[in-house]
Formats: structure tokens, C-alpha cells, sequence
């Protein structure tokens, strides 16, 4: 597939790979190769200008619009920027998929005070994005992103504002979601992450191409024919 | 169906913003008093042209050319004619008088020819026809006149003001509609980026068109109900100031229908205002992914 914006050039060209379901994927490479602009094909933010998309064993190329929310809500994002609401508490926000969902007040509450417990925010709770540090805010975006156990986990930089102790518990958090069977694509630049997450496959972008030398990205071996990918 | 209107105090916090903040309730308020004002008027001018209409129906006159001189000849023809009623004679100092109003002094100059009148009412099925032959007998160049002909222009002029009311009614409604989009649109863009999260997050446009649809909703209500006050309390000091509505409207007055009607125009609006904003939003937001 390819995808560009606007008549500009297009800024991804020829992809051609598959994630396995339960994998783990770091999407690296230099700035302006395109990974932005990936991730957004992945969690639905934008359709390829050209070429088909399949995720959760569907094509989604010329899906309706009015279908793609409940795909949406199968995938769980972590903004480079947050994307955190400003006037809405950490717990609001936190809790927006539950409650876009159709979650009860009671189905929300405990799930999400658990959350904000597990990245270290049980007191920031009622805090406003505004009043929060950048790695707190990164934390409120992370929790808003899994709360709602998704299929897909797609983050970009999600570690860029956290210390290095946060980011190991970010990880961990990564790889207990992926344990339970999310895939997860990481956008990072942090060698240490990679480097301390053992199985987890490599997506190198190069100028709005995928390097895949070896192929496994098109064929993940293990795949069975007709198997959602 | 109005699911939409009983939100969770959660997602009333979406927008970040209250109602009844800025001007789209003040706005909605002054077209409602304008379109209850027009309304009002149109009503009470059906109102004074059906009893107009009514009152002339069965209503006639006869010109006497020469005045006086057989106006009791030709009034004992009138009242002994079979189906007429409430026969009234018009003599001609009477209407020498009521000239005078108009004419000044030369209204009462003898070189004036003034006809003598005589008014009456006939009950349905009158032969109206023999009627004017008889007057015709006792009075030569006497001129049955009916009512109804003469007051057509009137009527019809009053039912030229009434479609007028009309029309502005419905170009204020238009313009209240236009006010309602310029408003949703204004309030997508200022919380572009909270619908853009919800949307990544797998809101639907109907979700995120519900929270925009109750605040304009709230906005429309309270703005179309102080407008209705408004007008209402203008509507009563007219009414009340009976020699200037008298005098204006000929004592035109509103009946149960047509209060029925004005109560109904802030309720129309509110419910205009809203599916307008539905409309609006819901095109709005399907240009995006």
C-alpha cells in the first residue's frame, strides 16, 4: 500500500507486511521516514491512497465509515502529543473508552482507579492534563490507551517523557497486555527498550519504506494461511 | 428518542463548556420575540378580517340620491320586505355630520349632494332581486350596495398582510435555522480536538452529535422561552392598552386557537433549533475519516 497527503509525494511506499496476532513489533528509523504516518493506517486515523489494509481479518480498505468505530475500539493508541482532553480530569480521560464503550459508571470506576494506580497516579486522579508533568501526562495517555484491553496497542514515542525506572514499568505493562494476546507496536527511538524486550520483531521504515531483507514481516513464520493477521 | 437529553454528568463534562454560554440563546430569544410579535399580528389580522368578512356577509345598503326626501318612503319598503332585519336608517344630517369629520366645513355645504342611507341585514334565501325592484319602485336611482362588495379591497388587503405575516414568520424561522448552523459549526470547531480523541477512540458520529445536539437544545429552550416572555409581556401592554389596539387593529383580539398557536412557536424552535444542530453536525462530521 502507499498513502500521501494531499498531491505532495507519498510518504509511505510499497509496505508490504503483516503483524501476527500476539506480536510484539518496535517501529523504528529515522525522522520523516514515516512512522507517524504509519501508525496512523493502523489505528485508523487515515486509508492508504493506494493498496488494501486488513486488521482483525478484515479488510478495511473501502470499509463504511460509520463501521469503523467498532474497529477503533478494538485498538488502544498512545499519542506522541497525549492527545489528552484539557478539561477533563486524569480519571475522565482515562475512562472516556470505557464510557464511549457503553461502560456503566460502576463498570468504570474501579477498572480505571486500578489503572491509575498501576502508573502511579492514584492521587492525580481529579489533576487536569494542564497540571500535570509531561511524564504524567504520558502515563494518563498510556492508561487511557489500555484500559480498555485492546487487540491492537499502538504507541508512539511512549516512553520519550518518562524516567527510566516509569519506562521499565511502561514496558512491563506493554508486555502483560501482549502476554494476554495484544499486539503491540511501539514507535521508539530508545535502544534500551528494544534491547530489554527479548521476541519482540523489529519494523525499520526508511524514506516511507519498510526494510524487510529477510521477508519475515511479509511471511511471519508460523503464519497459517488465512489466519487474521 | 430523547435519550440524548438525560446525559451522564460524564458526558456532559465532554465539551468542557455549560450552556446557556454565549450568544447562541440570546440570539435564538430575539428571533423568537420577533416571530411571535409577526405572528401574533398575523393572527389578530385573520381574526379582524373573518369578523369583517362575517360582519358583511349578509350586510346591505341602499343610496337614496336625493337624500331625505324618500327616506321614509324607501325605509317603509325595506322593513316591510319579507327575510330583513335590523333595518337602520342613515339620514343625510347624520351623514352630513360624519362627513364633516373628514371634509371639514365643506362636508356640511348644501352644494354637497349627499345621499340619504339606509343599512340592512337579510336572513339566508332572500330574493334580493325583488328587494331592490321595490326599492327601485318607491325611490327611482336608489342603489342596493352589498357590504361584502365593498369592503373586498379591505378583505383583501387584510389577507395580503396575513400571507406577508406569514412569510416573515417563516424567513425568521429560516434565519433562526441559519443562526442554529453557524453556531453548531462554530461549536465543532472550537472542540475540534476533543470530537478528533473521541473519534480515534471509537466514538460514533451519533455519540459525539448528542452531546452538541442537548447543549444547543438547552440553548434554544431557555433562549425561545425568554423571547416568548418577552413577547408576551409586548402582547399584554397592547391588549391592555385598549384605545391603541382599538384604534390600530379594530379592536382585533386573539381567541383560545390563536394563543394555542403562539405558546406552540418557542417549542417549534427549540425543536427547529435541534434537529437543525443534528443536521448540522452529523454533515459536518461525516467529511472527517
Amino acid at each position: 500500500m502507499g498513502l500521501r497527503y494531499g498531491t505532495g509525494a507519498e510518504v509511505l511506499r510499497d509496505l508490504d507486511f503483516r503483524l501476527s496476532k500476539g506480536g510484539f513489533y518496535f517501529l523504528t528509523g529515522p525522522s520523516g521516514a514515516g512512522k507517524t504516518s504509519l501508525l496512523k493506517l493502523l489505528y485508523l486515523a487515515q486509508r492508504p491512497t493506494r493498496g488494501r489494509i486488513s486488521l482483525f481479518g478484515e479488510d478495511l480498505t473501502g470499509a463504511a465509515r460509520d463501521a469503523m468505530p467498532q474497529y477503533r475500539r478494538r485498538i488502544g493508541v498512545v499519542f506522541q502529543d497525549f492527545r489528552l482532553i484539557r478539561h477533563l480530569s486524569a480519571f475522565d480521560n482515562v475512562a472516556l473508552p470505557l464510557r464511549i464503550s457503553g461502560a456503566s459508571e460502576e463498570e468504570v470506576e474501579g477498572p480505571v482507579r486500578e489503572m491509575l494506580a498501576w502508573v502511579g497516579l492514584a492521587d492525580r486522579a481529579s489533576a487536569r492534563p494542564p497540571t500535570l508533568s509531561g511524564g504524567e501526562q504520558q502515563r494518563v495517555a498510556i492508561a487511557r490507551a489500555v484500559i480498555n484491553r485492546p487487540e491492537l496497542l499502538v504507541a508512539d514515542e511512549p516512553t520519550g517523557n518518562v524516567d527510566a525506572d516509569m519506562a521499565k514499568r511502561l514496558l512491563h505493562l506493554f508486555t502483560s497486555l501482549n502476554r494476554l494476546g495484544t499486539t503491540v507496536v511501539v514507535a521508539t527511538h530508545d535502544v534500551g527498550l528494544i534491547s530489554a524486550t527479548p521476541g519482540a520483531q523489529m519494523i525499520r521504515l526508511e524514506t516511507g519504506s519498510v526494510q524487510d531483507p529477510t521477508g519475515s514481516l511479509r511471511n511471519p513464520p508460523g503464519r497459517q494461511p488465512g489466519t487474521p493477521s | 428518542m430523547f435519550a440524548w437529553l438525560f446525559t451522564s454528568p460524564s458526558e456532559r463534562r465532554l465539551l468542557g463548556t455549560r450552556p446557556l454560554k454565549g450568544p447562541t440563546p440570546w440570539v435564538i430569544a430575539i428571533m423568537t420575540f420577533a416571530i411571535m410579535i409577526v405572528a401574533a399580528a398575523g393572527l389578530a389580522l385573520a381574526d379582524t378580517a373573518a369578523r369583517v368578512a362575517a360582519g358583511a356577509e349578509a350586510r346591505f345598503s341602499v343610496q337614496i340620491p336625493d337624500g331625505e326626501r324618500n327616506l321614509g318612503q324607501v325605509l317603509q319598503v325595506v322593513r316591510s320586505s319579507a327575510g330583513v332585519t335590523n333595518v337602520v336608517a342613515v339620514s343625510e344630517s347624520e351623514m352630513r355630520k360624519t362627513l364633516e369629520r373628514w371634509l371639514g366645513p365643506a362636508g356640511a355645504s348644501a352644494d354637497l349632494p349627499v345621499p340619504a342611507l339606509i343599512t340592512f341585514s337579510v336572513r339566508p334565501g332572500v330574493d334580493l332581486h325583488a328587494v331592490e325592484q321595490r326599492v327601485g319602485a318607491a325611490a327611482p336611482g336608489a342603489k342596493l350596495v352589498a357590504h361584502r362588495d365593498l369592503l373586498g379591497p379591505l378583505l383583501r388587503s387584510l389577507q395580503a398582510l396575513q400571507w406577508i405575516a406569514l412569510a416573515l414568520v417563516v424567513l425568521l424561522g429560516g434565519a433562526c435555522a441559519a443562526a442554529v448552523v453557524l453556531a453548531a459549526r462554530g461549536a465543532l470547531d472550537t472542540h475540534r480536538f476533543t470530537i478528533d480523541v473521541m473519534h480515534g477512540i471509537g466514538a460514533t458520529d451519533v455519540q459525539v452529535t448528542h452531546l452538541f445536539q442537548r447543549k444547543i437544545a438547552i440553548d434554544a429552550l431557555a433562549g425561545s422561552l425568554i423571547g416568548a416572555a418577552a413577547a408576551a409581556l409586548v402582547l399584554v401592554l397592547l391588549a391592555a392598552s385598549s384605545s391603541f389596539a382599538g384604534e390600530l387593529m379594530g379592536g382585533a383580539t386573539l381567541g383560545t386557537a390563536d394563543l394555542i398557536i403562539l405558546a406552540a412557536i418557542p417549542l417549534a424552535l427549540t425543536a427547529l433549533a435541534t434537529w437543525v444542530a443534528r443536521a448540522a453536525v452529523l454533515a459536518t462530521l461525516r467529511t472527517a475519516l
